[in-house]
């Protein structure tokens, strides 16, 4: 084999090699690309058709009948009271339970298999919560409830918060415990005055996506909340909420209900995305 | 007796009795914390006891609140077994092959939902996977430096997105553009190809088997992404340098370096996708036309799955055989995301484990 030769087929691979490198580069920026791409329609969908169905009335008045109209007055009060209280009493759970798995024993087999069940529980299928809850509150009570509506939301917090809590107490430094055990603090005392005073803008982050993440859950209130075409603020009756209105609305054939599940659509989106967002600033700041 | 140590007082000597073991030791461990002498104020017993029980209740709190969250699994998998039990005697392990879904003869079967779920699932997978590389490589490798971040924000907030915006998007934008620009092309052109034309045949309506798959595909993205992202930066500089050194290209360094250190936790993230996209109930709900049907194979056909059962049939459903049909469905979906985020958990424990080692 002649040297002549050799070069050219070392010269032939190295730019068959060049060659598969840009090819590749190009579909990955493509990828970015795709990615982005459905981001943007969805967002500028959203803002196109949801900014046209807002009015005044929406704020203020009630779902109406089809072809009338109305508002989502009690979709946003139910919506913002199931996540209210659903966001009370699954944060503190959520970061206690946060707390075992970083401060006590956290090798142990507790911690090990909470930790395990807690990052199942975050991906797991959020209908089959609801399902659970259907089982444990609404066959027992005899009837949908926002309370059941709330438990279900509540259940969906708590391994979000648990997993951002431990995250970011295991951030702080152990310096500064021991500094506080050596002036002679409790244990609980310097847990919640040191620790988590440490971690405070990483567990309010971790609320934050929490309330983000059940504020746009639509599975679990199908069978817990139901819904109410009414104005209603007890708890213990069906309650409306956005997005099992703006699933009701968006299937239906009625053009005003169709607005308003659009502009339901708007008004969660901007919700969600806001809180993200801000969660994000918050954690960079630190 | 004899082995108390010297120098405490032995008044106590005659109060105890030699079986109370601890009673007498305790005074013992606290002599040497107090001065020489009874002059100073006594404050240390009732404070400490009090601490004590502080420590010991806020400890039971956060047990408390762990067991709960172990707890929450097992309630989970025994209220839907429970709630399932007619249909699981009535039916048995039989229920997953067979495809019948009739309420009027009180006859279920829960094939037809497990196979959209399945095979809306796969769809997405086979979208998701190379695009999600493809992000992932683009944000470690090629990226500058200051997109970086905005970038990798912005295909999070996809994450972020709530799934009835998806579904509503997905029904009312997608469908009809997907309907005129994919779907009537490709029976256009390959309706008359056997086995093509098999695929898409059916009504190019938008709605169906295909535009669930593409959705859910966008939806999982950003997990997968994610996490391939974060387990191409945990690969040690050191590998990728010596790579470069030798002369490899980018897509060398990535497809022979990268990759393979990182294989474990590339497959765990296409896990939690697969698991995400299982259990995704809303967007599917809108799109996929519940239909129980099995009778095409076509990707254009309305299909159903074990959520958009759950979500459309559920609320209306009577107790009886019907509700713990669909809760038995509930269950089998529940299993399946359980083993798939089980097997996804366990291979990023073990890129994680072998982090410090390797290298």
């Amino acid at each position: 084999m002649s040297t002549s030769v050799k070069s050219g087929a070392r010269q032939a691979m190295f730019s068959r090699r060049k060659r598969t490198n840009a090819i590749a580069l190009t579909l990955s920026l493509a990828a970015m690309g795709f990615g982005l791409f459905w981001l943007a329609w969805i967002l500028w969908e959203t803002l196109r058709l949801g900014l046209s169905g807002i009015a005044p009335a929406t704020f203020t008045q009630s779902t109406p009948p089809p072809n009338d109209a109305g508002g989502l007055a009690n979709a946003i009060f139910g919506s913002l009271t199931m996540v209210g209280v659903a966001t009370l009493v699954g944060t503190p759970i959520g970061i206690l339970a946060g707390i075992y798995l970083v401060e006590y024993n956290a090798r142990g087999w507790l911690a090990s298999a909470t930790r395990f069940v807690s990052d199942i529980l975050l991906s797991a299928p959020s209908i089959v919560i609801g399902l659970f809850i259907f089982e444990v509150m609404v066959v027992r009570m005899g009837s949908f409830s926002g309370w059941a509506g709330a438990m279900a939301l509540a259940l969906i917090v708590i391994p979000v918060v648990i997993r951002t809590t431990e995250n970011m107490l295991k951030l702080v430094p152990p310096g500064l415990r021991e500094a506080a055990y050596a002036l002679g603090a409790p244990k609980w005392k310097v847990i919640l005055a040191i620790t988590l005073r440490a971690a405070r803008a990483g567990v309010i982050t971790g609320v934050l996506l929490a309330v983000a993440r059940i504020a746009g859950e639509t599975a679990p209130l199908l069978f817990t909340a139901l819904s109410n075409q009414f104005w209603s603020a007890d708890l213990a009756s069906p309650m409306a909420s956005l997005p099992v209105v703006i699933f009701q609305f968006a299937m239906s054939p009625y053009e005003n209900w169709q607005h308003l599940a659009w502009a339901g659509v708007f008004l969660i989106t901007l919700a969600v995305l806001g809180l993200n967002i801000l969660a994000r600033v918050m954690t960079r700041n630190k | 007796m004899s082995g108390a140590p010297a120098g405490v007082p032995d008044t106590r000597a005659n109060g105890y009795n030699s079986m109370s073991f601890t009673a007498t030791l305790e005074p013992a461990a606290a002599a040497p914390a107090r001065p020489s002498d009874a002059t100073m104020s006594p404050p240390p017993p009732i404070r400490r006891a009090r601490t004590g029980i502080a420590d010991r209740l806020f400890a039971w709190a956060a047990r408390g609140a762990a067991l709960l969250t172990l707890g929450l699994l097992v309630a989970i998998m025994a209220s839907l077994v429970v709630g399932a039990w007619p249909a699981i005697r009535a039916f048995g392990p039989g229920f997953v092959t067979s495809a019948v879904w009739d309420p009027v003869r009180q006859e279920f079967g829960g094939l037809v939902m497990i196979y959209g779920t399945v095979v809306t699932s796969l769809i997405a997978l086979l979208i998701a996977v190379p695009v999600s590389f493809g992000i992932a490589l683009f944000l470690t490798e090629l990226s500058p430096a200051w997109l970086k971040r905005p970038l990798g924000t912005a295909i999070e907030l996809l994450a972020a997105i709530p799934s009835i915006v998806y579904g509503m998007w997905g029904l009312l934008v997608f469908a009809p553009i997907l309907s005129a620009w994919v779907q009537r092309p490709l029976q256009g052109w390959f309706g008359q190809v056997p086995v093509l034309g098999a695929l898409f045949s059916g009504p190019p309506v938008g709605i169906g088997i295909l535009s669930a798959g593409i959705i859910l595909a966008i939806m999982i993205i950003p997990f997968i992404a994610s996490v391939m992202r974060d387990v191409f930066e945990v690969t040690p500089a050191l590998l990728k340098e010596s790579a470069y050194g030798l002369g490899a290209t980018t897509w060398e360094v990535v497809w022979r370096v990268v990759l393979p250190y990182t294989k474990t936790g590339v497959i765990g993230g296409i896990m939690l996708g697969l698991g995400r996209a299982l259990g995704e109930t809303m967007a599917v709900t809108f799109v996929i036309g519940n239909m129980n049907q099995l009778g095409s194979l076509s990707l254009f056909e309305a299909a159903n799955s074990i959520t958009s059962a759950l979500a459309n049939e559920f609320a209306e459903a009577g107790p009886g055989l019907h509700q713990a049909s669909l809760i038995y469905l509930g269950l089998v979906l529940f299993f399946i995301t359980f083993v798939v985020l089980a097997c996804s958990k366990l291979l990023l424990a073990r890129l994680a484990k072998g982090e410090g080692t390797k290298s």
